[in-house]
């Protein structure tokens, strides 16, 4: 048992780190590291084109989609060269924000279902930056039970004719291409009557919107499609095929081992290390201690578990199951933490402006956002479900609508 | 990075679980939690037999020479199969204590012994409520004999001889605090086994009268020693807990698979998968943060007290949660003797409590994380 590299790994770890350290945008380095909680915000630039700029860097110097082939843009490295280039370009993988959800999501789907044209057209590009993906799959009737969407795609001729809105879609304001699945058979039980397409984000009857958050930031958007044009060429899989092509793109989504999840933790510590309360430093109250050391000691193993895998890949192996409570650990975490915190403060715990008190709102911010936390990427019940039916074994949830064409489910409660 | 167990400890894992299938079914657990017996003989006997007494006990001592990360594995063995033996108390803290602290004549004797399955070792730390604290140690030594009274001892109506915690200076430091080492069959004290939440683990009042002791380790240095072979003993507990924690939690699965209700197995409905669920994420971040406690004891790490902190939470945590849980998913069947169920729940509140509470260990885990902060 040890955390060291094998040769090779050393070998390959330090080539990155001489490359990253000559080519990385540094002058970003010191505003990358503030930002936590997954947002990024820098100051004078836009994040998208800094982030395009070092996108293409990487690309050009053989460091971009790693996992993927060469032919694609990519390196054809091995999943542990994955994790060790995440671990050596450090904050400046949070550049990389605008193209995950290409990289990880769609590119692997275009790649499993796309025709060689497609691949060699859409692939390198998408792997250099120069376009970015979206995905589009959620909608307002149709989160966790993705299947039940209701955006239509009808025949004509070679194309497809898309009606519909999508929802919670991240980047769609800037990106060029999506990624979208649509229902092109109503009249079948709702799993088998779905079809993936990708599409031109400019395409004319493409409509996005933003979103304003409960948080009151605005980082998703809706998108309307009406009578939008998508050629037959563009479809993903057979007709009706749809599901299972998006479990190829979720199952892509999951795999991503080594992404570090905020948990709070360390902010709460040093919070609470600072805090004067009436009675002494926070840190040294009891409860305070006992609350802290439960959150250690779920924000250690989240790390040692994703040890845990990252030695799986190291050896050529599948990682186990282990991963899969990372997002339900972490997410409630954030919201305990920032509820926690904001309780020390007392009366003074309200205030959001970065010059009041000893959390310069950081917690508050985290406790406004941390709701969404627990439900983008699946929320903490179908997490548990996943756990619970493929880790543990258990039956899946009766389905009662599993059989029955789509367009007789019923569409409201009461 | 490597951070697992090696193939060859692995093999041991299964080794040890196949051979604790046959010789320690929940039956013979029941024989001692039904007072048939103190503990179980044949167990230890065979326990000696394949070497897992002394897996981490050199060989000059009559060990088998191999380490902690063995000796890992096994705990964890002993923990999903409630072993009814005097393991813990035997092998992590009196062999510990042995290890660290021992002159060549004690280990010579005492380990060699332990390894043999021919003495029972134990700690004599506790007097009455309270957690470890060189201030609670008022059993008193002078001139080499003792005089107090220490509960609980973990398997003390059954042990050989036990490393005691006596109180030799009067500064009100640390440094007041000597350990010794008391042959239990010589005499100079009274032994009362007490009743506890389980029974299958022994604990004990030792009433020291003028007994006999020779020093363990230097006169002065026994709170240093103690504080040591706390964080090793904490690791491997944690593995048994880590154990017992699994084992119910496949209960649990197991029964939610099989028993019917309304029409449907009860592991179909979401209160009960995501119960289920749970249990799996608290076993995981148990089990992950006792691979980090496994990396620092065999490897001596400085990170060793903070590491063992976070396994022994993590750990206590989640083997009391799917111990209560998996009681909840049997329903009422899981409220019956009959059932093993509350084995497991008795299992894991006493161990809940054997080294130092909970609150104990999240006192000593901020603590040490601020140490290292400061640092």
């Amino acid at each position: 048992m040890n955390f060291d590299d094998t040769p090779q790994e050393a070998e390959f770890r330090d080539t990155a780190r001489k490359w990253i350290d000559a080519n990385a945008p540094k002058e970003f380095e010191a505003e990358l590291s503030k930002s936590s909680l997954g947002r990024i915000r820098l100051a004078s630039h836009d994040m998208v084109e800094v982030g395009k700029a070092w996108q293409k860097k990487k690309a050009q110097g053989g460091w971009a989609c790693l996992h993927w082939p060469k032919e694609y843009g990519g390196r054809g490295a091995t999943p542990i060269e994955r994790v060790i280039w995440q671990q050596e370009e450090g904050v400046f993988g949070k550049l990389t924000q605008p193209f995950q959800i290409g990289e990880g999501m769609c590119g692997p789907t275009v790649m499993a279902y796309g025709s060689e044209e497609a691949k060699q057209r859409y692939l390198p590009k998408l792997a250099s930056g120069e376009e970015i993906w979206c995905q589009l799959f959620s909608e307002p009737a149709a989160g966790s039970d993705v299947a039940g969407l209701r955006t239509r795609a009808e025949r004509r001729g070679d194309d497809w004719i898309v009606n519909g809105q999508k929802i919670w879609t991240s980047g769609a304001h800037y990106s060029d291409c999506g990624l979208l699945i649509t229902r092109t058979d109503p009249n079948v039980p709702k799993h088998k009557g779905l079809t993936m397409f990708f599409l031109d984000m400019k395409s004319k009857g493409v409509e996005v919107r933003p979103i304003k958050q409960a948080n009151g930031m605005q980082e998703f958007n809706e998108v309307y499609f009406t009578d939008v044009v998508i050629p037959d060429s563009q479809r993903l899989g057979a007709v009706g095929d749809g599901w299972s092509v998006s479990l190829t793109t979720l199952m892509n989504e999951r795999m991503s081992i080594g992404a570090r999840l905020a948990t709070g933790f360390p902010e709460m510590f040093e919070f609470c290390s600072n805090l004067m309360t009436e009675d002494g430093l926070a840190i040294d109250d009891r409860a305070t201690r006992s609350k802290l050391a439960s959150w250690a000691v779920k924000a250690s193993g989240l790390k040692y578990t994703s040890y845990r895998a990252i030695s799986a890949l190291s050896k050529g192996e599948r990682p186990g199951p282990e991963n899969s409570i990372g997002k339900l650990v972490a997410g409630v975490m954030l919201q305990d933490i920032a509820t926690y915190a904001m309780d020390l403060e007392g009366a003074a715990g309200v205030f959001t402006g970065e010059a009041e008190e000893e959390a310069r709102g950081q917690f508050q911010q985290m406790l406004l956002s941390s709701p969404s936390m627990r439900i983008a990427g699946g929320t903490d019940e179908i997490l548990r479900n996943i756990i619970a039916e493929r880790v543990l074994g258990l039956p899946g949830d009766i389905r009662v609508d599993k059989d029955v064409p789509f367009n007789e489910i019923p569409i409201k409660g009461r | 990075m490597n951070f697992d167990f090696s193939d060859d400890q692995k093999q041991l894992r299964d080794q040890a679980r196949k051979f604790l299938a046959e010789k320690c079914p929940p039956k013979a657990v029941r024989a001692v939690l039904d007072a048939k017996a103190p503990y179980d003989k044949q167990l230890w006997k065979g326990l000696a037999e394949m070497g897992f007494l002394g897996v981490a006990i050199p060989e000059e001592f009559g060990g088998a020479g191999a380490g902690h990360l063995e000796l890992c594995v096994i705990a964890e063995e002993m923990g999903r199969a409630l072993a009814p033996v005097p393991f813990s108390s035997t092998v992590y803290l009196a062999a510990e204590a042995l290890l660290l602290a021992g002159s060549e004549a004690q280990k010579r004797k005492w380990l060699s012994a332990i390894a043999a399955g021919e003495a029972i070792g134990t700690l004599a730390l506790f007097e009455g409520k309270g957690n470890p604290s060189p201030q609670a140690v008022r059993l008193t030594a002078s001139g080499g004999t003792l005089n107090g009274v220490k509960k609980p001892v973990p398997d003390g109506a059954i042990a050989d001889f036990a490393i005691v915690a006596a109180r030799t200076g009067s500064s009100g430091r640390e440094t007041d605090v000597s350990l010794f080492l008391v042959d239990l069959k010589a005499g100079g004290l009274e032994a009362k086994a007490l009743t506890n939440i389980d029974p299958t683990r022994g604990q004990a009042e030792l009433n020291f009268k003028n007994c006999k002791a020779e020093p363990l380790g230097a006169a002065g240095e026994g709170w240093s020693i103690i504080s040591r072979v706390l964080d090793r003993a904490a690791v491997l507990i944690a593995f048994e807990q880590v154990g017992g924690a699994d084992r119910a939690l496949e209960m649990g699965r197991d029964y939610a698979l099989d028993r019917i209700a309304f029409g449907r197995p009860i592991g179909s409905f979401q209160a009960v998968k995501h119960m289920l669920a749970d249990m799996y994420v608290s076993a995981t971040l148990a089990r992950s943060n006792c691979y980090y406690g496994a990396w620092a004891l065999s490897s001596d790490a400085s990170e060793l007290p903070e590491a063992a902190a976070a396994a022994r939470i993590s750990a206590t945590q989640a083997f009391q949660h799917c111990a209560k849980n998996n009681i909840q998913v049997h329903g009422g069947m899981g409220f019956t003797w009959e059932f093993d169920c509350h084995m497991y729940y008795r299992r894991a509140n006493a161990m809940a409590l054997s080294l130092g509470s909970l609150s104990y260990w999240e006192d000593a885990l901020i603590d040490r994380m601020r140490k290292k902060n400061a640092a």
